[in-house]
């Protein structure tokens, strides 16, 4: 095999098998320290022997066997320096890798502890990205704008609560499993957001490396958990979601850097595949729906509402109504004020600008850039510039990514002149 | 089996009630937390549970000095006091938690669940 064709292998395996071995070892020594060290020798050696070597046969078997060795000799050596815990070698030995369903439901024991609800927000979108996604401390670091001190100091501490407080390594039971697999699907959403609509002025404004990082553990979750398993079809609405949302992105940001509204963009780039892919979950969920399953949730319904814009060829053929409908659903099961906001953008294509305005103004959101940016596009067809353009100041202020400010400034400059008025 | 402590916390100062606002509330409440603590005791995580006086019956105790000092105040100034405790064992933070939602439940308050060193971290302590 050539350099590369290793190369190529060693980058397969760490995408297929990474969260596979950190998941193997972590049940089979109760502590992700161990396994993640453990996982990083193993890739660490198979970079330096697969070139000579060869590349195994079964390159997950190897890493796992390789990483299991690497962690009982760091276990034997820390015994030898206690000799109080020298008892604790004999629980550690070689026998043969567990069948691969039981691994295959180790991942998700992964995925169910990083996001646990005894964990902060950002440590369980660390935590994941690190233990499940493979991606190294400097990498999360970057994608998050923190030091990489920082990022490390809180895995580090995200690991030793887990592993003091004792943190299950377990499935949710069936009754808390809604609920728990909510707090993963939000992470995943967290991750593929920040990837869709970077906040950072310093980054670029769509980071394709977090979205598809999104995208693939969202698959992986949706292979591990299928519907029938619970979960009320919500996994297959995220990614369907995911998907509908990622296949829009070539259009998404102009040649200059300026974010390109849904209505402005360029409907043949969109990517068809993945619009293929997106419906086929679409139409499954509403398949299940029909015959009597659960009532959709939000990632379902905000999955319905994505398919609603890909299906309009033209954004004039759009049936604002269906979204409005679809809207409604959503308000009554997540009654947020982002929510409302969204669902006003929809009841102006269908009502007019003005009653969409009367939605907007009683909304607490005076913080967040989208209401503003909403406010001043509202404004703006209703012809009162001169309160557009103070909108269009504040969205302008608010907002973090470049592509939205560089839009933003854009349609400020083509209101009329303030002394035109 | 690990051990937690899960404390409840309140205001500095009481009222004739205690924390709660009517003798009813109160009566309820320590009915619900005893029941609470039979269960624990049925169920085998009870080690040890209690409520505190007030925080403004602390006092603070410093012997490092030559002589000790003693200060009439609560150790951290603070809106919320330590009000009482559960000290349980229990196979896993879930079950901890589970038990900590029905505790918080029992006795009106929010309850912090925090686990006890075990002698494994206390060895890692030593030899760190």
């Amino acid at each position: 095999m050539t350099a590369s064709g290793v190369r190529a292998a060693i980058t397969q395996a760490h995408r297929e098998e990474w969260a596979r071995v950190v998941a193997a070892l972590t049940r089979r020594f109760g502590d992700l320290d161990v396994a993640e060290d453990a996982a990083a020798e193993a890739f660490a050696t198979a970079v330096e022997r697969w070139p000579h070597d060869g590349v195994p046969p079964n390159p997950g078997a190897w890493l796992t066997t390789t990483a299991t060795r690497k962690a009982i000799d760091r276990l034997r050596r820390e015994s030898r320096r206690d000799e109080k815990h020298q008892e604790a070698q004999l629980l550690f030995d070689d026998d043969p890798l567990e069948p691969l369903g039981f691994i295959d439901d180790d991942r998700l024991r992964l995925i169910f502890t990083c996001c646990h609800p005894a964990l902060s927000p950002e440590a369980r979108i660390a935590l994941t990205l690190r233990m499940v996604g493979g991606l190294t401390v400097p990498e999360i670091a970057r994608a998050f704008l923190v030091q990489e001190a920082t990022m490390g100091q809180r895995i580090t501490r995200a690991k030793a609560k887990i592993k003091a407080a004792r943190i299950p390594y377990r499935l949710p039971t069936a009754e808390d499993l809604p609920a728990r697999l909510d707090g993963v699907l939000t992470v995943l959403f967290l991750v593929f957001n920040e990837g869709y609509l970077a906040t950072g002025a310093e980054t670029e404004p769509v980071r394709n490396d977090l979205t598809a990082e999104a995208i693939r553990l969202t698959r992986l979750v949706h292979e591990l958990l299928p519907d029938r398993r619970g979960g009320g079809g919500e996994v297959t609405g995220l990614l369907a979601l995911m998907l509908l949302t990622e296949a829009r992105r070539p259009a998404r940001i102009s040649a200059t850097g300026e974010l390109v509204t849904l209505d402005e963009q360029d409907r043949g780039a969109w990517d068809r595949d993945l619009i293929e892919d997106g419906y086929r979950l679409v139409r499954e969920r509403l398949a299940a729906v029909a015959a009597g399953g659960p009532a959709p949730g939000r990632y379902q319904l905000l999955a319905a509402i994505n398919a609603v814009h890909t299906d309009a060829r033209d954004a004039r053929d759009t049936d604002w109504s269906q979204i409005v409908a679809l809207y409604d659903r959503l308000v009554r099961i997540n009654p947020s004020p982002v929510v409302a906001l969204n669902r006003a953008v929809a009841v102006a294509e269908v009502d007019g600008p003005d009653v969409a305005l009367a939605l907007v103004d009683r909304l607490p959101l005076e913080g967040y850039h989208a209401f503003h940016a909403t406010r001043a596009e509202l404004l703006r067809r209703l012809g009162r510039s001169k309160e557009a353009r103070e909108a269009y100041d504040r969205a302008i202020e608010l907002a973090g990514n470049t592509a939205e400010v560089a839009y933003l400034t854009r349609r400020r400059s083509q209101l009329g002149a303030p002394d035109a008025e | 089996m690990p051990k937690y402590m899960l404390s409840v916390f309140g205001p500095a100062e009481r009222n004739e009630f205690g924390d709660y606002p009517t003798k009813e509330d109160m009566l309820q409440s320590l009915k619900d937390t005893g029941a609470f603590n039979d269960k624990l005791q049925a169920e085998g995580y009870f080690l040890f549970a209690d409520g505190l006086e007030q925080a403004t019956t602390a006092t603070v105790v410093d012997g490092q000095g030559d002589q000790p000092v003693i200060t009439d105040v609560p150790y951290l100034e603070a809106k919320e006091y330590l009000g009482g405790f559960w000290i349980i064992e229990a196979p896993d933070l879930d079950v901890a938690l589970r038990l900590a939602a029905e505790g918080s439940k029992a006795c009106r308050g929010k309850v912090e669940v925090r686990p006890f060193q075990t002698e494994e971290s206390f060895a890692a302590l030593l030899e760190s």
